[in-house]
């Protein structure tokens, strides 16, 4: 993965520039010793590391916006980062950029229980959300895997998702507003306590945008009362196809649980020899299905899950008994990366979306791939919305293994597009995915979506070299080639 | 004199922009045109007629995905839907009575690009959080795409949703993707009755944050409840206070049980069963209250849900009632020139924060008139960007949003 080669004028600017924003963020708040630094020098894509030109861990609205500011008017480009647990590179830095870090938004400021929502600030955890408002009953739905560590900042770049948001969402379809800094230090106000924000659905567009467009600075998230009951199945089955049939049939039936998880035979013997969840070591493919909602409710659900779970040919079916035994059906997938990780010195997460009923193909041409590399392979998939997660085995160690193991990666992506689906369902494009991108979109929809880029930063100062293959400048992206009089007039039916 | 073109292919559609582009002649985007008087009056020559562009083309009900063309009528996909016992989740309505058209005739372009919702907004979302994919021609003359058929993406910019709010003037849609969802099998409706605006935001605020699952709660005054086509409803002779529950049999009886006993304090409590229920939210949907009165001028207002009273209260002439648990304030007042537009939305500044659109009156006041909440200068201006990014000749619907958007 190639990045935009370092910029030595600025380099050479180094000291000056720290002067300057010691000036904006006073005491402990820049970072110029390398070996301070090297704790933000890569994210949760671990192959790769940059140490940053600089740190700066500002405390205000104001701070961020003077940063901005000053950045902008110097042409220094800016990464901002949260809790740098992206998979995709997306907080990776820049040699000679700012790596804008947000730990220091840390504070919950307002939670609204009657209106249902929460202002928090960037820094704050995924999960601590959900603990400022659980003593009331009330949650924050989506719910990565990583949730402990990633920041609501970083879910918002990133639109993240979870377990849960078949039923639930995504980040975007959770938060309500945001506060956010454009590059050159406007402070901009969006959405709010209430629905659908006026104007162009900006909000829409900032989440999921991955730094790109601005820094957010404040966040306010819808809370939900959480449901009465959550119970989890277990079932097994002897093929993948044959899980994929099941889960068809229970969306067919109406039924929208609230998750849907599936694992591929090595992922539930790496989870089992890890935490000892209970699954069956015999089966193919194990489904973990939870409903939630009415103790009357989940008992109906769960018993015509069982139902369509028999018809499409499961061979164990195993319900959660209690609050206990229902975490412990979890723990062994969420603890699937961490699992990977011990029977092999290294993995890539990969994160492609496909329409489901292409399933058993895929898996099929994923394990000639296998075979083909000379690599390992785990699946966990989201299996209610058709997000895979293949984790190539691989040792860094080995001369050309990690080179092996990104080209694997992009067959499986280039595959997943090619049956219908997408590049990346929740982890980011970032360096990671950056030069797929023309596998799935032509370069007059990527200029496209450069252009909106364009709209936000002019410069291209905020995190470049992710996202978009190729950098280009906003004045050659804004040219039109009108030939007045050549367009053909259109040969239309006109009344 | 509007001259109206009415592409075939992409390509025609394609060059039919290409020639407004290097004409610099503005086009009025229409699918079927029963939203043609949402938004500010425009100055247009030319109409782009993209009725042609019409039916389902994808339906794969087990995978919760449908795309079909703009000119596809709501109720034609509504109707394939309930066929396999499935729904557009943000429960749009049909708002052509409310704007003088026939029923029956929206689109599904036109449903997105208005980013149109109705009472189970506050549960599912709205039809920004359904799209997940179009292929069109921007401002540029080019065509492009965005999004998927799949529901869990990130790649790239979330395209689509800026699609559902643009009101046409970002991008020309030739296709659209969207997911759908199973209907539920029972839809209950717990009625409280007697409550005045304040005790009805607080009961519905209570219900909100029930484990219950609520799925829509309106409040309607007395007057509004009085014109309902539902007896129940009609003949309370008070306010009435609408939740709904929806699900499996057992599920929405016994959560209706439980709102009737949390809610029971209120004032007296009634129910609405399946028929009547559908009945009744699909009525709030279609803005049926405001679509029987053709006299006033109509505003629709989002606020946060417990300011929603104090809105009214501003607003003392004004006919209204309250969807969204009291989010969302749908307004009639006797008509003027500026349709009260400083009052109403000195209303809602007054609450913290929100916004009014002006949603019906004369082409004369609306072009007069600020039809969508005026934004911050800082806003304003990157909405001018983020226009001229996708359509920097200003060919389509130019001014329908705001002056140079
Ligand atoms: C005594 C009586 C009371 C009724 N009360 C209401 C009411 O409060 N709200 C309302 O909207 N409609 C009421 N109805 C009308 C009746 O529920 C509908 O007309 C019927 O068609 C239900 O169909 P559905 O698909 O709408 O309801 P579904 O959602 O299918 O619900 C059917 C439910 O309606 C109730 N129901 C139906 N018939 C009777 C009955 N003879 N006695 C008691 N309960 C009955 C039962 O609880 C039953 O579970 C009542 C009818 C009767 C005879
Ligand atoms: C073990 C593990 C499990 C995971 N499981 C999931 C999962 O289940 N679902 C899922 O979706 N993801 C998952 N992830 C990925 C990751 O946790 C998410 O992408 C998360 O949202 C990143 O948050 P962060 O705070 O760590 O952001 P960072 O990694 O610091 O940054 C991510 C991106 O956000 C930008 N950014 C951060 N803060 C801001 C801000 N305030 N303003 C503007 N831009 C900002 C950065 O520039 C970068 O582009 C997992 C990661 C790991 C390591």
């Amino acid at each position: 993965m190639q990045m935009p080669e370092p910029d030595k004028a600025m380099l050479a600017r180094r000291a000056e520039i720290v002067a300057a924003l010691r000036d904006i963020v006073p005491g402990e708040g820049v970072i110029d010793a390398p070996e301070e630094m090297k704790a933000y020098e890569s994210d949760g894509l671990t192959a790769y590391r940059t140490l940053p030109m600089i740190v700066v861990l500002p405390s205000t609205t104001a701070q961020v916006a003077a940063v901005l500011r000053y950045c902008h008017e110097n042409k220094v480009k800016v990464v901002p980062r949260g809790a740098g647990t992206s998979l995709s590179g997306g907080a990776l830095p820049l040699a000679d950029g700012v790596l804008l870090g947000l730990g220091k938004f840390n504070r919950v400021l307002e939670i609204d229980y009657e209106n249902r929502c929460a202002v928090v600030q960037p820094g704050v955890t995924n999960l601590g959300i959900t603990n400022a408002v659980q003593d009331r009953g009330f949650y924050y739905a989506p719910d990565p895997s990583s949730q402990i560590a990633c920041t609501i900042g970083g879910n918002v770049a990133e639109n993240s998702g979870g377990v849960h948001c078949l039923k639930y969402g995504l980040t975007t379809n959770n938060v309500l507003g945001v506060e956010m800094v454009l590059i050159d230090g406007t402070i901009l106000h969006i959405g709010g306590k209430h629905l659908d924000a006026e104007g162009y659905d900006l909000l829409g567009i900032i989440i999921g945008s991955e730094g790109l467009l601005g820094v957010v600075t404040e966040v306010t998230v819808r809370i939900l009362q959480k449901p009465a009951v959550a119970r989890a199945v277990l079932l097994g089955f002897p093929t993948s196809e044959s899980a994929g049939n099941c889960v068809g049939a229970i969306i067919g039936a109406g039924i929208i649980p609230g998750g849907m998880e599936m694992m591929d035979r090595p992922a539930i013997h790496a989870a089992e020899d890890f935490v000892h969840a209970g699954y069956p070591r015999d089966v193919e493919a194990l489904l973990i299905v939870e409903l939630d909602g009415p103790a009357v409710e989940v008992d109906h659900l769960i018993e015509r899950v069982a139902a369509i779970a028999a018809d499409n040919g499961a061979v164990y079916n195993r319900v959660s008994q209690n609050e206990a035994e229902r975490l412990n059906f979890w723990a062994g997938r969420k603890a699937a990366f961490p699992a990977v990780g011990r029977i092999s010195p290294d993995y890539f997460c990969m994160d492609g979306t496909i329409p489901r009923r292409r399933l058993p193909e895929v898996l099929t041409r994923m394990t000639e791939l296998s075979q083909q590399y000379g690599l390992g392979v785990a699946n966990v998939f989201h299996a209610g919305d058709g997000n895979l997660h293949p984790l190539i085995l691989y040792d860094a160690n080995k001369p050309g293994e990690l080179r092996k193991a990104e080209d694997f990666g992009a067959d499986i992506l280039r595959l997943c597009v090619e049956v219908g689906g997408v590049l990346t369902g929740e982890h980011g494009v970032g360096v990671e995915k950056r030069d797929l991108m023309p596998a799935m979109f032509t370069e007059i929809d990527l200029a496209q979506q450069q252009r909106l880029k364009c709209a936000f930063d002019p410069d291209g100062l905020l995190n470049p070299g992710k996202v978009f293959p190729q950098l280009h400048r906003c004045a050659e992206l804004g040219r039109m080639h009108i030939h007045r009089g050549q367009v053909p007039f259109p040969d239309l039916p006109r009344f | 004199m509007s001259d109206t073109m009415r592409p075939e292919t992409l390509d025609q559609l394609r060059d039919a922009v290409a020639w407004a582009v290097a004409e610099e002649t503005p086009l009025e985007i229409v699918a079927r045109g029963t939203k043609r008087t949402l938004g500010r009056t425009m100055q247009t020559d030319h109409t782009l007629d993209t009725s042609a562009f019409s039916g389902i083309s994808l339906y794969e009900a087990d995978e919760l995905v449908m795309s079909a063309g703009p000119g596809t009528t709501l109720a034609e996909i509504e109707s394939a839907l309930a066929e396999q016992n499935q729904q557009l989740a943000f429960e749009p309505g049909d708002w052509g009575p409310l704007l003088g058209q026939p029923a029956g005739m929206g689109s599904i372009a036109g449903t997105f690009a208005c980013n149109i919702a109705g009472p189970r907004r506050l549960k599912a979302g709205a039809a920004r959080d359904h799209i997940l994919g179009f292929k069109g021609v921007s401002g540029r003359g080019e065509s492009y795409k965005s999004g998927s058929r799949v529901v869990k993406n990130v790649t790239g910019y979330d395209l689509p949703k800026l699609f559902c709010s643009a009101y046409g003037t970002l991008t020309v849609a030739s296709e659209l993707t969207f997911k759908v969802l199973p209907a539920p099998e029972k839809t209950y409706t717990v009625l409280v009755l007697g409550l005045d605006d304040e005790a009805a935001a607080r009961a519905m605020a209570l219900a909100m944050t029930s484990p219950h699952e609520v799925s829509a709660a309106a409040h309607l005054p007395s007057g509004i409840a009085a014109g309902s086509g539902v007896s129940y409803v009609r003949e309370a002779g008070a306010g009435v206070t609408a939740i709904r529950v929806e699900g499996p049999g057992p599920s929405v009886e016994h959560r209706c049980r439980a709102l009737r006993a949390l809610l029971a304090g209120f004032g007296q409590v009634e129910e609405l069963h399946t028929h009547n229920s559908l009945r009744f939210w699909r009525e709030l949907a279609d803005v049926v209250p405001f679509a029987a009165r053709p006299d006033l001028q109509i505003w629709r207002i989002s606020v946060a849900p417990l300011s929603g009273p104090a809105v009214a209260a501003a607003l003392p002439d004004a006919a209204y009632y309250f969807d969204w648990a009291g989010g969302l304030v749908w307004l009639g007042l006797p008509p003027a020139p500026d349709a009260h537009a400083d009052a109403v939305r000195a209303a809602v500044a007054a609450t913290g924060g929100g916004h009014a659109t002006l949603i019906r009156a004369s082409a004369d006041v609306r072009a007069a008139v600020p039809v969508f909440q005026p934004q911050h200068a800082a806003l304003a201006a990157l909405s001018r960007r983020v226009k001229e990014a996708f359509d920097p000749r200003g060919v389509l619907n130019p001014g329908r949003l705001y002056p140079g958007a």
